[in-house]
């Protein structure tokens, strides 16, 4: 007698665009605790230096998050002792241009374009990336395994960025 | 008549023992006579030669407003030249760091050898024999360096760099030791900008009286034995003019010297980290880089541009009056263990950076100050903060309790003097 096949669906390019708009709504209207419960326990959230860097360990980074980091980040918008984050900047951002670079069973890599815009204390500021998603179904829902911002001008002196990009 | 010369009889009144007027953060004229005065006369630091290890390595800078390149040549030698054309005057290099063999100019061909030696000038027999090569290479300024730390000057005759650093060469022979013994390297850098003056960031390399205010969401999101060593206008700290606007300042007094205490605990949070190194490394070894890892527990603040600051370099770049770019630049161990590099990584981006858990609170409160200075222009900006229990040493340097203002009472009066001078 065979074995039952367990077949995983793959993931659309709809669901896994949908499920990333979904994180930035979260983010643009600061529900961070549903956006806390979106990773995978071994996740990244990398925001690189290095345009062309693919690993991130060794690097220098703006940002490489695990869990507890991202914990500290949400906490520390929240808990009104960092005068850069009192008030949090107001932000929208706006994805786009979905495209699935690799899909194998319960996992995908996905690119996307990001325009924010954050205002705060009479100043208004653009910051365009390109995303990439490592996305996992876990239990049937899909979460972050990984998420790189590669901001277009991360070369450069950048300001303050007391939010989550 | 240029601004600076009108200057030169006010900046007495400008600037006092313990106070100095807001115009020193607001007034172009001012700012424009700063980036003569100052930084085209004394030491400005553009480079760690880990940053240009090799011949043929270069980097862009800037000394004040002026662009240069930083470059190794075949020889090893090590100069500083503007990027500037001597024709028409275009960029011979907008590339931030690279190797190269020579520096072409992109608008009309003319080529510069790795000493700023014009070789080549197309069409040459267009000038018919009127120009003279030897004549047109790249302007070099002078070039000094120091434990790795490299200087540049437009002012040749200016003082060794060695007299310069003078009381603050011992501080910087104690910020090396972070490297455990192996060659110290740059590992990368974060920008970013804030509106404010220049000077308003040179202050803050030795305030310990703001940390525990605006640094309180960093102190509470580290682990219980940062924030407790971070508690550091308890710790029994000090600030000392080093002279030559040089300061100070000592915040855990206990990592001053980085070979020291070796047989004491290693701290919990280094634990993992220890047990790791333990695999390859000796005993002794594994406390040598642990208690490297953390940093140093003092800033040093080099005047005017350059602060060796706990574990990383500030690097101060005035843009204009009201706008300045800050580089704090990641150190590790050349060669050294990844595990002890990747940890000086991420504890580098935990308070560092446009996304750190530091720097936007400090940049923030900076812009702060720039856009206060605009109201009550007639009011000081005061600095007496510590002056009554200033002691003096025997080797004639100032020193007060950790959250006093000497360090800028130290850099002002170095401002001052160097304002001063005649145009």
């Amino acid at each position: 007698m065979n074995m039952p096949v367990v077949m995983t669906p793959n993931i659309s390019l709809e669901e896994a665009s949908e499920f990333v708009s979904l994180e930035a709504d979260l983010l643009d209207h600061a529900c961070y605790e549903e956006w806390l419960a979106l990773w995978t326990p071994t996740s990244r959230y990398v925001v690189p230096i290095d345009p062309a860097a693919t690993e991130f360990e060794d690097k220098l980074n703006y940002a490489y998050d695990d869990h507890a980091m991202r914990r500290k980040r949400t906490d520390r918008l929240l808990n009104g002792q960092s005068i850069s984050a009192s008030p949090v900047a107001r932000t929208v951002r706006l994805l786009s241009r979905f495209r699935i670079l690799e899909a194998d069973g319960a996992r995908c890599d996905l690119r996307c374009a990001q325009f924010l815009t954050e205002h705060r204390r009479g100043r208004t500021r653009a910051y365009t990336a390109n995303l990439t998603y490592r996305l996992v179904r876990e239990a049937g829902a899909l979460k972050i395994d990984q998420k790189v911002v590669r901001l277009i001008n991360s070369t450069e002196a950048l300001g303050g960025i007391s939010y989550i990009l | 008549m240029n601004f600076a010369a009108k200057l030169a009889p006010d900046a007495a009144e400008l600037v006092r023992q313990d106070r100095v007027q807001s115009s020193l953060y607001t007034d172009p004229a001012i700012f424009e006579a700063e980036m003569t005065r100052i930084f085209e006369r004394t030491w400005v630091w553009v480079a760690h030669a880990s940053e240009i290890a090799e011949p043929g390595d270069f980097k862009m800078a800037m000394v004040g407003l002026q662009p240069v390149i930083v470059v190794r040549d075949r020889k090893g030698a090590v100069h500083v030249h503007v990027n500037r054309c001597r024709h028409r005057a275009a960029t011979v290099c907008e590339v931030a760091k690279g190797k190269t063999n020579s520096f072409v100019c992109p608008y009309h061909g003319w080529s510069y050898a790795l000493d700023g030696s014009l070789r080549g000038v197309p069409y040459d027999a267009g000038y018919a024999g009127a120009i003279d090569k030897r004549e047109f290479p790249l302007r070099s300024l002078r070039v000094e360096q120091y434990a790795g730390l490299t200087f540049a000057s437009f002012k040749h005759d200016i003082e060794p760099l060695s007299d310069f650093l003078a009381g603050a060469k011992k501080w910087i022979d104690l910020f090396m030791k972070q490297s455990a013994g192996y060659p110290l390297a740059t590992l990368g850098e974060h920008k970013f900008r804030f509106p404010g003056n220049w000077k308003i960031q040179l202050e803050n390399t030795t305030d310990a009286y703001h940390f525990p205010l605006v640094h309180k969401s960093f102190l509470t999101a580290a682990d219980k034995e940062t924030e407790a060593m971070m508690d550091i206008m308890n710790n029994g700290g000090f600030v000392e003019d080093l002279g030559n606007g040089h300061s100070v300042m000592t915040m855990i007094p206990s990592l001053t010297d980085l070979e020291d205490n070796l047989d004491a605990p290693i701290p919990k949070k280094f634990e993992t980290l220890a047990a790791e190194l333990a695999q390859d490394h000796s005993d002794q070894e594994v406390r040598r880089i642990v208690r490297a890892v953390g940093g140093t527990g003092f800033n040093l603040n080099l005047f005017p541009n350059l602060g060796c600051s706990a574990a990383f370099f500030r690097v101060l770049q005035p843009i204009s009056v009201d706008e300045t770019e800050v580089r704090h630049v990641a150190l590790g161990m050349q060669g050294g263990p990844k595990a002890a590099n990747r940890e000086r990584l991420r504890i580098h981006e935990f308070f560092q950076g446009p996304m750190g858990f530091g720097s936007p609170d400090d940049a923030e409160v900076w812009d702060r100050v720039q856009h206060g200075a605009q109201g009550g222009k007639d009011l000081w900006l005061m600095l007496n903060r510590g002056i009554a229990s200033e002691e003096q040493l025997t080797d004639g340097h100032r020193r007060s309790e950790v959250s006093a203002e000497t360090g800028m009472r130290a850099a002002y009066q170095q401002w001052k003097a160097m304002m001063e001078q005649p145009a």
